[in-house]
């Protein structure tokens, strides 16, 4: 495991990191922005793909393969839904002078 | 440097670039001119590291074939996964939102569970010298202590979310409770931190484990995900979807540490800390704290609310456009109720007829319009309206008393000014949209009822406000219809 202090560091600047890109995010984005962190941690299926990888077990291999089925159901369905959402985000200025719209 | 090495190094590259583009990616996910590049660049970062890991295989004792196994079942389970994910996803109604982000949330707390489970299993195994797994033993008291951590959130946020999706989706009542509800939820959290304890001190200290208790630790801790969101109903649930999507990160974070994975533990700690932030605001827009949603229950204990004097006053669609046909300034104030109706297209073209006869219109959106945060949003811009025609709260409210008519549409708890006046009112205190101060107000409403809060709705009493009892589509049909008579007839 990685150092004890080391990772206490990296857990304080990742958790610092997300609050501070969430922290000015303007209210129309709260639920395209939930549904994308959705999507985020769907990088638990890496995770999961490396314990089946390892499993010897026939326990340990029907239990990573749920861990796999269920991360890659994460990372797909909220890819998806995300992506559906965002699409829908027009403004009905010309696209070049749309800064303003991003309050 | 040998092969292996290379394909290492390699691997942890892809890594690194994952979670540099997730992080930009939320980033970008957070303006509106750039979101939708957002979501690809985190998709392109989460692609990247799930190719790269196929090519990862571990150091210790396997067998060819056991190796090209794993990946087989790997890849099977991916592809079943992803299919029924994508399509459910493509088909799903923009207005079901909410339960989809709770199940596919759902599934990724399961997966951290699941990866602490076989952690467990395999810390458990090498303990016994003729078992040796492939963690080598002996793994230490954070290590261990982590996988159970991540587990036990994990698991709450797997059946937890199941649960919000069975509410959300009318599967299952809203609210479940029975006496002395709190004090079972209580004890069955302190069992599975004894049972998470127990399972710790096994593996680190007594160096002996039956794999028994890990198996009861899952079920309990699985239970409790169920219990602790049974008694959680209706406004609330947006906020608990929100806390297990901070759940769900903080899992994927520490069973990243159990696995060494920085890509794991950067991504989901980032998620944990946004969502936890991003629960903060949901919560404080309903005017609750965390606490009060998990704990208690909405409405409940509030004495009766002071009696509201006048009547409410019906208007004919042919008046309400004569109203619009006069007006300067107009804000529509949509709710969740315009948007079971289907009628936010209708309500465009609506404004879009309001526009071309050089009116200004807004719309104006709570906090909490929909059934998460900014689901408005997305629901109107489903329906074509441009981003920038839509004001937040804080933004819109010293506008009303310039306004001259005001348009709520499905809206009603919003919009009540006894979140103002009467402290006996569950509501007291939440924020409301000052519609009441509009010169006029023009309530489109199916019938008397009151809103999700089941309070009276003091605004529809006032003196300026007039109710159009009409569905949302016909009301808005009618009312473009009576702009064109107005036009001189013309324009069918």
């Amino acid at each position: 495991m990685i150092d004890g202090m080391l990772a206490l560091y990296l857990f304080m600047l990742a958790a610092f990191t997300g609050h501070e890109i969430i922290s000015r995010v303007p209210v129309i984005l709260h639920t395209p922005l939930m549904s994308g962190s959705n999507f985020v941690h769907g990088i638990v299926l890496v995770g999961a793909m490396v314990a089946l990888g390892e499993a010897t077990t026939p326990l340990q291999q029907i239990i990573g393969f749920i861990g796999v089925f269920l991360g890659a159901g994460n990372a797909a369905g909220g890819y998806v839904v995300t992506e559906r959402m965002l699409e829908m985000f027009k403004s009905s200025k010309k696209p070049g002078s749309d800064q303003q719209g991003a309050k | 440097m040998n092969s292996a090495q290379i394909v290492n190094l390699l691997i942890q590259a892809s890594y690194f670039a994952a979670a540099v583009l997730l992080i930009m990616g939320i980033k970008r996910m957070s303006s509106p001119v750039t979101a939708r590049s957002g979501i690809q660049w985190a998709g392109v970062g989460v692609l990247v590291a799930v190719i790269a890991t196929f090519f990862y295989h571990d150091p210790h004792a396997h067998t060819a074939s056991l190796l090209i196994e794993n990946a087989a079942l790997i890849f099977v389970a991916i592809a079943l996964s992803t299919v029924l994910a994508w399509y459910s996803g493509k088909r799903v109604a923009m207005t079901a939102m909410p339960q989809m982000v709770a199940l596919y949330n759902g599934m990724g707390g399961g997966s951290a569970a699941a990866i602490g489970a076989s952690a467990l299993l395999a810390f458990a195994a090498a303990l016994s010298p003729q078992l040796a797994g492939p963690y080598p033993p002996p793994a230490g008291v954070p290590q261990v202590s982590l996988a159970v951590i991540g587990a036990l959130i994990g698991s709450v946020s797997f059946t937890g979310s199941l649960i919000a999706f069975a509410k959300l989706q009318g599967w299952m009542d809203k609210t479940f409770r029975f006496g002395g509800q709190q004090a079972v939820n209580g004890l069955c959290f302190l069992g599975a931190a004894a049972l998470g304890a127990y399972v710790v001190y096994g593996i680190c200290y007594a160096h002996h484990l039956d794999a028994t208790f890990i198996v009861a630790f899952f079920a309990v801790a699985l239970l409790f995900g169920v219990l602790m969101t049974l008694p959680i109903g209706g406004a609330d649930m947006p906020v608990v979807i929100s806390l297990y999507n901070a759940f769900t990160g903080l899992a994927v974070g520490f069973e990243g540490y159990v696995q060494n994975n920085v890509a794991l533990i950067i991504a989901g700690t980032v998620v944990g800390a946004a969502g936890t932030l991003l629960t903060r605001l949901m919560a404080k827009a309903m005017n609750r704290s965390i606490s009060n949603v998990l704990f208690s229950n909405f409405g409940a204990g509030g004495g009766a609310a002071a009696e509201i004097k006048g009547s409410m006053k019906p208007i004919e669609p042919d008046d309400a456009a004569s109203l619009l046909y006069m007006a300067e300034k107009i804000i529509i104030v949509p709710g969740y109720g315009m948007a079971v109706a289907q009628a936010q297209h209708k309500i465009w073209e609506l404004s879009q007829n309001l526009i071309k006869r050089d009116k200004e219109v807004k719309f104006a959106i709570h906090p909490v319009a929909g059934r998460m945060p900014g689901h408005m949003n997305v629901l109107l811009a489903e329906a074509g309206v441009p981003y920038d025609l839509i004001a937040d709260m804080d933004d819109v409210n010293p506008e009303f008393p310039n306004c001259d008519v005001a348009i709520v549409i499905g809206a009603n708890d919003v919009v009540n000014p006894v979140a103002k006046t009467d402290k006996s009112s569950p509501i007291y205190g939440m924020p409301i949209l000052d519609v009441a101060n509009a010169k006029q107000v023009i309530v489109i409403k199916r019938g008397k009822g009151t809103g999700f809060a089941g309070i009276e709705n003091a605004l529809f009493y006032q003196d300026n406000c007039k109710m159009l009892y009409a569905d949302g589509q016909d009301a808005a049909n009618k009312l473009i219809a009576g702009l064109k008579a107005m036009d001189g007839g013309g324009g069918h």
